[in-house]
Order: structure tokens, then C-alpha cells, then sequence
């Protein structure tokens, strides 16, 4: 497996997934809500919201970490943490990898977070300031850390391979999963990748709605709508995915039970300076996505978009996709539309959507948006989910302060 | 004088860092070390800190590593003059 370099490597697959996300615990929970539309935005009830501006999120209700966790781990895990340790147990299973299954240097973990262990954070700092430095927890040294979700799986599932974490916000998630496909083809055979985020504490909360993005709607039928007209910002969630991806011939090797699918492509860019009057760099990260995997647009059977539910923001998105891939040429999608923007997992999330999106022949509908402006030039899936072969999906990403993120993923058969 | 018993310190150590699910700690563990009973370095520190509050004895960091066993733990603490009895 050593030596071999980027170009002309075997195939990259993704042989197992997860979903922790509101309205759908575990992959298939998760793919039931999106293709029902089964919405998980409601009113967060971490803590009382009543006097803040923005007051629905994408909460996950039936989560007992206790239940999932060996009790070694609570007292040292943010609530990040414990989805991305949960996830990252179901994405092996799913895969079949156990311990032992390959050697541990031959296995790595590439994770994004946005924001850190915030929850964690804000009750050791309430410590400190009520009580003295001597009643924080000794685990706050590393339980806020964007690394830490990727040094807790290592050490859990002693995978002691290349191992990475990557912060860009909402493009986080795509760019772990690019580096996991980068990893892969430098000789690790299998990297465990994807992302999480959580921080719904008072003080995470107020950071998210700092942003100026989130909305302060209170109807969760009408508060996230991406690319409506009535479109007034992001309903803020928790969770995210994680995805087991290999290297096919290693897959193969060890009897892999089944390959989601192919990641062909991959590209990052990052927005021009504000005032600089060039164009913002998504289209072009599309296109070097595209290149990457030496397809077409015509060959790309379904766009998940960013989808920011910010009219600035969808407009752009909009253009971008309108102007690559020829006005209404290519039906888009946004399932994130029922779970809200789970920042660094949102983009695994949609790369499992996408995924399964190819295995069972079906683009889920973006849920609650009914009236796209006709200017946008894009083929929204509204309404109901839409049966049609997909053999390539491209996944789009955005992080605030410009980062952009793209993945194209092509069934296991092409 | 502070006087810790072993089962304070099962009990605080359950607390401060949950316990390995293949472990039993309610046998003899007295003379098993902190690392076959799945307590790291990190664990130790978290323990001798809730220690410190609930019984009033300070341990410097490099004083807890030395302890291997939770019978070296408990003769540090037992040994150790309260801060505010200095």
C-alpha cells in the first residue's frame, strides 16, 4: 500500500455511515425524517430561550449518552463529543470493521468541529468564576478542543494512523472527508471521517446567533426555508456524520459487506477578499470538484445544496449552480432542511443523504420551502421526494468567512 | 488529620472519571495499580483535586504521580497535613 501517490490511486469508497442528527438517530432514522419530511426543529429547551431573539433549533431529543457510551467517557466529553464517539461506533459496525479487523497504524481519523466543546466549557467556566480555579475539571484541558473528537476515536478504537482535524466552519465536514480521501490515497487503507458540532448552551448560542444569520422565526414549519422568497435565515442544530472510507482494494481484501459509493471528487476554495468585485468561489469549487472526478456537469444527477436560507446567500448559491449547470438543468435538493445547519456535520450528513440517495434511487425534497424565486434557475425537489437513478451527487458547502467545499460521490457500480 | 478510606476514594474516583466496564473496583484493589484499574494520569489529577475540596489536603501534581496504587493514594492523603491546619 506505501508509495502510491495521488494520481491514478485506486479508487476511495465509503464503506460504512452514520447519522446522529435531530429527528433521526442513526442512519436509517436519519433517512425516514428526510424522505417524510419528519422535521427535528422545535423549540430548544437546553435552557430557557424566551428572552433571546432566535428560539428554534435542531435539537436532538432521544440521545442518552449513557446508553451509548462506556461510563469512562462522560466525565471527560463535551456533548460533541459523545455524538461523534456514538457515530463513529455505528460507521465501523456498519462497515464490519472490529478490533483487529486491520492493523492500527493502517487506520486514521479526520473529524471537523466548528466550535469545540461549548456546553463542556461553559459549565467549567461557571466553576470557575462561582467557585475557584481548583473545582474546573482537569478534562476541560482538552475537552473543548476541535481536535479532541478525532483523539477520542483514535484512542477508543486504537486506530493510530495519519489522523487530522480541520476547522472551516460549515465546510469543515467536507473538507475532513477530502482529507480523508487524500489520506487514504498517501497508504492508510481506511480513515474514519465526517464531523459534528453541538453547542447549544447559553453562551454557544449567543455566538451562533451573532453571526447575523440565524433566524428568528417561530414557526418550525416556516423558519428554515432555503432558497424561498420568504427565506429569513438558519434554524442552528446539533449532530453530524461519520463515514468509513477506504481504499477499495483494502475493501475487497477484507470482504468489505458493501461500498455506499465512490468518493471521485473533491475541492476547496476560498472567497476572494469583500470589495475585491470578483465572484465568490462555490461555482469554482464545483468545477474543480467536477474535474477532480473527470466528470461533466451533465453526468451529475443531483446537487445538495449549501443552502445558507439567507437570500443573499441562496442567490449566490443559486447562480452558481444555474450558471454551471444550465438554468433548472439538474435537480437540487437541501435535506438539511429538516434537520437545521449542523455546521461542521452538516456536509457528512448530506454525504450520507447523497449516498443513500444512490442506493435507493431517490432525491428527498427540501421540506417547508414552497416558493423559489423563477430568477434562482434552479430545480428545487419540493414537496415530495423524486425517484430517479443517481449515479453521481455533488455536495456543496459553505463556511462563514469563506471557506467553500465541494464532494462528488458516484454510486459503486460506475 | 483527613482520614479517606477506600471506599471515599471508589466512590470519589467513580465520580471524577467513571469506571472501565471490565473492571471490578468493589474487590481488592487496594494494590492494583491506577492503570489496570483504567485510571490515567489526567484521572489521578481530577480525583486529587476533588480530594483537595472535599478533605481539605492539597497534593501537588508531581506528589500524585508517584502514587501507583490506591493504597499509596490513601497514605498520601491520611499523611497529609490539612492546609487549614498549618
Amino acid at each position: 500500500m506505501n508509495g502510491r501517490t495521488d494520481s491514478g490511486a485506486d479508487a476511495v469508497v465509503v464503506t460504512g455511515v452514520s447519522v446522529v442528527a435531530p429527528g433521526g438517530l442513526g442512519t436509517e432514522e436519519y433517512w425516514k425524517s428526510v424522505l417524510t419530511g419528519r422535521s427535528g426543529i422545535g423549540e430548544l429547551t437546553r435552557f430557557d430561550v424566551t428572552r433571546y431573539p432566535a428560539r428554534l433549533a435542531g435539537q436532538i431529543r432521544d440521545f442518552e449518552a449513557a446508553d451509548h457510551l462506556p461510563s469512562r467517557l462522560l466525565p471527560q466529553t463535551d456533548v460533541s463529543t459523545r455524538y461523534a464517539l456514538a457515530a463513529a461506533a455505528w460507521a465501523l459496525a456498519d462497515a464490519g470493521v472490529a478490533a483487529g479487523t486491520l492493523p492500527d497504524y493502517d487506520m486514521g481519523v479526520v473529524t471537523s468541529t466548528s466550535q469545540g466543546g461549548f456546553e463542556f466549557t461553559h459549565r467549567e467556566f461557571n466553576k470557575l468564576w462561582s467557585k475557584g480555579p481548583q473545582h474546573v475539571s482537569v478534562y476541560e484541558s482538552f475537552a473543548w478542543f476541535y481536535a479532541v473528537n478525532t483523539g477520542q476515536i483514535s484512542i477508543r478504537h486504537g486506530m493510530r494512523g495519519p489522523s487530522a482535524a480541520l476547522v472551516a466552519e460549515q465546510a469543515g465536514g467536507l473538507d475532513a472527508v477530502g482529507h480523508a480521501r487524500r489520506t487514504v490515497r498517501r497508504g492508510t487503507r481506511l480513515v474514519l471521517s465526517g464531523g459534528v458540532d453541538s453547542a447549544f448552551d447559553p453562551w454557544g448560542w449567543v455566538a451562533q446567533s451573532a453571526s447575523g444569520r440565524v433566524t428568528t422565526a417561530t414557526d418550525p414549519e416556516r423558519a428554515y426555508l432555503p432558497f424561498d422568497t420568504a427565506a429569513s435565515g438558519h434554524v442552528p442544530a446539533e449532530g453530524g456524520a461519520i463515514l468509513v472510507v477506504e481504499d477499495a482494494g483494502s475493501a475487497r481484501l477484507r470482504g468489505a459487506e458493501r461500498i455506499y459509493g465512490t468518493l471521485a471528487g473533491y475541492a476547496s476554495t476560498f472567497d476572494p477578499r469583500p470589495g475585491s468585485g470578483r465572484p465568490p468561489g462555490l461555482r469554482r469549487t464545483a468545477e474543480l470538484a467536477l474535474a477532480d472526478a473527470g466528470l461533466a456537469p451533465g453526468d451529475v444527477d443531483v446537487v445538495f445544496a449549501d443552502a445558507a436560507g439567507v437570500p443573499e446567500l441562496d442567490r449566490a448559491e443559486a447562480a452558481a449552480i444555474s450558471g454551471l449547470f444550465g438554468p433548472n438543468a439538474v435537480p437540487v435538493t437541501a435535506p438539511k432542511s429538516v434537520t437545521g445547519r449542523m455546521y461542521a456535520g452538516g456536509g457528512p450528513a448530506d454525504l450520507v443523504a447523497a449516498l443513500l440517495a444512490v442506493r435507493d434511487s431517490v432525491v428527498p425534497a427540501t421540506a417547508h420551502t414552497t416558493s423559489v424565486p423563477a430568477g434562482y434557475g434552479i430545480d428545487l425537489v419540493l414537496g415530495e421526494p423524486r425517484a430517479l437513478p443517481v449515479r453521481a451527487a455533488l455536495v456543496l458547502a459553505r463556511g462563514r468567512w469563506g471557506f467553500n467545499s465541494a464532494v462528488v460521490v458516484t454510486g459503486p457500480t460506475r | 488529620m483527613a482520614h479517606i478510606q477506600i471506599d471515599d476514594l471508589r466512590r470519589i474516583l467513580v465520580a471524577c472519571a467513571g469506571e472501565d466496564d471490565g473492571i471490578d473496583l468493589s474487590g481488592d484493589i487496594l494494590d492494583t495499580s491506577f492503570g489496570d484499574l483504567g485510571y490515567d494520569s489526567l484521572a489521578l489529577m481530577e480525583t486529587a483535586a476533588r480530594i483537595e475540596r472535599d478533605y481539605g489536603v492539597a497534593l501537588a501534581d508531581d506528589v500524585i504521580a508517584d502514587a501507583r496504587t490506591p493504597r499509596d493514594l490513601l497514605d498520601l492523603v491520611n499523611r497529609a497535613v490539612p492546609a487549614d491546619a498549618r
